[in-house]
């Protein structure tokens, strides 16, 4: 193992760490003014990045050859998936980021800069290799999340949004400590691959404390049932931008993370974790559903349905196999663009003096008064509801497929009979655009970008987004092949 | 006409006039909307003088490998090319009954359209999934139509009929995903040849009827049906009526009886007894409505129930016999509603008795709601007639319970229908907005003349659309044959009884 192969293979985070580091250099001097080139600066260092990284991805790399620094790090076709998510979505929210706090006074040359960094954690977060490299990626990630969640100082919700998100993101992140000494306690390396070695013979005690310790962690990260209650408060809570930040990106990196940790790590012992991931995927999604159906505020409702939506992608980790895995990232290709939609869309609605709108009440009859909003409204409720022709429904679609060909059935059945509650509080929200008489208080207009952006991510939910599907179930598949290399 | 991609053909030209629609102003979008069905008429009839009776059993087919899970096939049999035609039928007649609707014309325009597309697609999908994705994605257009053009109860109605089908159908999916699974292939007629493990088949008939019977729909899951119905316009009952809910029937006949024999024969009781409990409650529901829309959404369920009971029967005359009330039902029941739409465009009301004695000022319009209530109650010479008789016929041969139970639908409806019309059409006019109404227009004869020339035609001339179909038919009995249910009527022949050493050599013949 040489050095120089090491950094070769990590040359995306080193682009995106010095580009993070100059652009500081640039806010020093440049103060609040240069706030807006910074951005454009880290849009395309990260648009950079994605290039360096999709090599990897479409070349299929995987195995030794691509584990950099003995093994802490895997520049693998898996982490290169995750990765390209990652930044791409990262990108997103710089391109809308700026405008959102301008109007409000708040755009400050370090929010690209924190987004940049922790673009860069979550990226070691799905290439991590090693406890150690796991948890230096979470923490560089969420030290600079709950940064971003209070980034709007003046505003309380904010305020109280960064501190919930850092004090049980800090808890979780014990939890998460805890579970990995355990683990290292009972099997004596920190290493993926070393660890799943010395589960393959039997699975002690203390070990199974440590997995159940450290997928208490994960689901805090990835907001799953029952460690979901922060998510409503902080999505609300912190700025529009962030919120959709921390629904993409964010949740592209604890997923990633726990796919690493439950595959790589504790592959060996999927026997052990199926039954607590079963739970959790339909806890979640039941829970997920009943929660949105009285929410007023459309971020809250957005909330749950990504709780829902993460029992919808852990079901196709309790299939525990390439298949599921497979599904997994297919669905978080899916669950990015309909987020992505839905938060521009959300970030579009404005009332006359440019006031965010978040109220549901006051979308009614959006379809009279502005027709494209409310027919993507439409399009990202009813493709997260499921429905076909719309792509969201694909992503359910394969998870399940995935556990009804793994012989799990009873969840399949449970878990799309739980779907139809979903439904619900999606209909509601077409409804009120729909059906309801004008209230007319949305009025405000965006810039082209947030248009750009919101008519790809809606093309792409779209029926059209199936000729897309050829493609993308080759990527998942070589994605996940990579993952379950060393197994 | 081989090569020529027509079913596509049919699908893109309802979908392109719906995103035209979607732009345009509401008499462009009308224009575009009537033009757009009428093509599809037009490709429709193409597609029946190209289609080869007594050829292969599928024909027109495509096949495109452009998704992965599931390729875009299409192609027909005689059964779907039937309801095919039933759709492009009734469609131009929709846009043309919108007339009143003033509101969004061009959203309302599109999302029929948009349905039109959905439907043909249920019909012509060789791929179990995208067959799925057909079958489901009728609900959103469904929902927008009920819900922004319905009447006062709309937002319930629109809320039960999505939620109530959605449920029935991701049960239906699940056991489309096993199925797949199990036998390797996504193709419908390989599907239909497969034979299931017949304990598993149980529970795939159950998913596949949990979802049939609520877009039938069967009792005791109808409940949708009125609600939707009421609040929907003119057009939006008439499609729901005409071909949604054939959509169901199609289900059965496609999927459940040939993909799992044994399953349906097991389940065959149940299904009679929920369809003799439908003629019957259902009917009588009907005959003390004061709502014409409801009185006819019921009698609708009343009609499916004789198309179940058909299907059931595991006998070609009860299969031919579902089949031709289907498209009876759809053609008469899409009339009635037109009926009860053209005075409500006059009063605004649905309500019985506000009308009374139109035979006076609207002696065409009574005629024709005379020519479809009798094509609802089944009177020989009208399409309700062969339908109903070769259905409870087939029943017959297998169960003379469940033949009588609903042949007392016949009664029941027309008891109800009879009723209907006596209070609307005949008696004296004690309302005076209702003596002054004007009768039926050229619009209006546009369209319910080709409505009463079809039902005259199915009843008159039945071989027109019974031909088609009959070798599928044939082979659908075929691949029921073995798991048939033993019949309780026990028909024995017409001669004298032979001696007893004779009967033995006459049964070793056999």
């Amino acid at each position: 193992m040489d050095w120089s192969h090491s950094l070769r293979l990590i040359a995306p985070e080193e682009t995106l760490s010095i580009a993070g580091l100059v652009l500081l250099l640039i806010a020093a001097w440049g103060g609040d003014k240069a706030s807006r080139l910074i951005s454009i600066l880290a849009v395309a260092a990260l648009v950079g990045a994605t290039f360096l990284v999709a090599p990897a991805l479409c070349g299929g790399h995987m195995g030794p050859d691509y584990a950099a620094f003995f093994g802490q790090v895997h520049a693998d076709a898996f982490s290169a998936f995750g990765k390209i998510l990652i930044y791409l979505s990262a990108a997103a929210t710089l391109v809308v980021a700026p405008t959102f706090f301008e109007r409000l006074g708040a755009m400050r040359a370090e929010f690209p800069v924190l987004v940049i960094f922790a673009a860069v954690g979550s990226g070691m977060m799905v290439s991590a290799g090693d406890l150690l490299a796991l948890y230096i990626g979470l923490e560089m990630n969420s030290l600079a999340a709950y940064v971003l969640a209070a980034f709007v100082r003046t505003d309380g919700r904010s305020a109280e949004a960064g501190l919930k998100y850092f004090v049980l993101g800090a808890l979780a992140s014990g939890i998460l400590l805890f579970g990995m000494s355990l683990t290292y306690g009972f099997t004596g390396t920190t290493s993926f691959s070393g660890i799943n070695a010395a589960l393959a013979g039997g699975l002690s005690n203390g070990a199974l404390f440590g997995i159940v310790f450290m997928l208490a962690g994960l689901a805090f990260k990835i907001s799953a049932v029952p460690f979901h209650m922060w998510t409503p408060d902080v999505y609300e809570g912190a700025p529009t931008p962030v919120t959709k930040f921390f629904a993409t990106s964010g949740k592209v990196a604890a997923i990633g993370l726990t796919m690493r940790v439950m595959f790589d790590a504790f592959g060996e012992q999927a026997d052990a974790w199926r039954q607590i991931v079963v739970f959790i995927a339909l806890a979640s999604i039941v829970v997920g559903a009943l929660g949105a159906i009285g929410q007023k505020n459309i971020k809250r409702l957005m909330a749950y349905s990504s709780i829902n939506n993460v029992g919808f992608i852990l079901v196709g980790l309790s299939a525990a196999n390439e298949q599921g895995a497979s599904a997994m990232l297919f669905y978080l290709v899916i669950y990015v663009a309909m987020t992505v939609a839905g938060f521009v869309t959300v970030l579009m609605l404005k009332d006359e003096n440019g006031n965010q709108v978040e109220e549901i009440d006051k979308f009614a009859g959006l379809s009279r008064t502005r027709p494209g909003l409310a027919l993507a409204l439409g399009l990202v409720m009813f493709s997260l509801a499921g429905i076909p022709p719309l792509f969201g429904f694909w992503g359910k679609f394969l998870v399940f497929k995935a556990a009804v060909d793994a012989g799990m059935m009873p969840l399949a059945a449970i878990g799309f009979a739980a779907s139809v509650i979903g439904a619900f509080y999606y209909l509601k929200v077409v409804k009120v655009v729909y059906f309801d008489e004008p209230a007319d208080v949305v009025k405000g207009d965006s810039d082209i970008w947030h248009k750009a952006l919101l008519v790809v991510t809606c093309l792409f939910i779209s029926p059209l987004g199936y000729l897309l599907s050829g493609w993308l179930q080759h990527l998942t598949d070589t994605a996940s092949t990579a993952l379950f290399y060393a197994l | 006409m081989t090569g020529f991609p027509i079913l596509s053909l049919m699908l893109a030209v309802p979908l392109l006039g719906a995103l035209a629609c979607l732009f345009l102003e509401a008499k462009a979008a009308r224009t575009v909307a009537l033009l757009a069905t009428l093509v599809d008429l037009v490709l429709g009839v193409v597609l029946w003088a190209n289609f080869d009776i007594g050829g292969p059993q599928w024909q027109f087919t495509e096949r495109l490998e452009i998704f992965s899970g599931f390729s875009y096939a299409l192609g027909i049999d005689g059964i779907a090319l039937l309801l095919i035609m039933l759709s492009v039928f009734l469609m131009p007649i929709c846009i043309g009954a919108s007339q009143s609707v003033e509101k969004r014309v061009g959203e309302y325009m599109a999302a029929f359209l948009l349905v039109e597309t959905l439907m043909l697609g249920v019909f012509m999908a060789q791929d179990i999934f995208l067959f799925y994705m057909f079958f489901e994605a009728g609900l959103i257009p469904m929902y927008l139509i009920i819900g922004i053009w319905g009447g006062a109860d709309r937002i319930y109605a629109s809320y039960k009929f999505f939620l109530y089908t959605l449920l029935g159908s991701v049960l239906m999916l699940v056991a489309m995903l096993w199925m797949v699974h199990t036998a390797g292939t996504t193709d419908v007629p390989t599907l239909m040849a497969y034979d299931f493990d017949p304990k598993v088949q149980n529970w795939l008939w159950l998913a596949f009827f949990a979802s049939f019977a609520v877009k039938m729909p069967m009792w005791p899951v109808h409940t949708w049906l009125p609600a939707a119905h009421v609040q929907a316009p003119t057009a939006g009952s008439i499609i729901l009526a005409g071909v949604l809910l054939k959509m169901g029937g199609y289900g059965f006949i496609r999927f459940s009886l040939p993909m799992f024999p044994e399953a349906s024969a097991y389940f065959a009781p149940l299904v009679w007894g929920l369809s003799m409990a439908a003629v019957v409650i259902t009917s009588l529901i009907a005959l003390v409505q004061s709502d014409m829309k409801k009185l006819i959404a019921y009698s609708s369920v009343a009609h499916m129930a004789i198309v179940t009971i058909g299907l059931f029967a595991f006998n070609v005359q009860g299969l031919e016999g579902s089949m031709l009330v289907m498209l009876s039902h759809g053609l008469v029941s899409g009339a009635l509603f037109l009926c009860v739409g053209i005075i409500y465009d006059r009063l605004h009301t649905r309500e019985i008795t506000r009308y009374g004695g139109l035979a006076i000022n609207m002696p065409r319009y009574a005629l024709f709601f005379l020519l479809f209530t009798m094509a609802s109650i089944g009177l020989p010479g009208t399409s309700g007639f062969v339908g109903e008789f070769l259905s409870l016929g087939g029943i017959y041969q297998v169960s003379t319970w469940a033949a009588l139970i609903c042949t007392t639908g016949i009664i029941l409806g027309a008891a109800y229908m009879l009723y209907l019309y006596r209070r609307v059409v005949f008696g004296e006019q004690k309302n005076a907005d209702a003596a002054a109404m004007s009768d039926l227009d050229l619009r209006e004869i546009a369209m319910v003349v080709p409505l009463a020339l079809g039902a005259l035609w199915m009843g008159i001339y039945p071989e027109s659309f019974i031909a088609p179909m009959r070798a599928d038919i044939a082979a659908l009995d075929a691949r029921l044959a073995r798991a048939a249910p033993a019949g309780d009527s026990a028909p024995t022949p017409g001669k004298a009884k032979p001696a007893h050493h004779e009967e033995a050599a006459h049964g070793g013949s056999h």
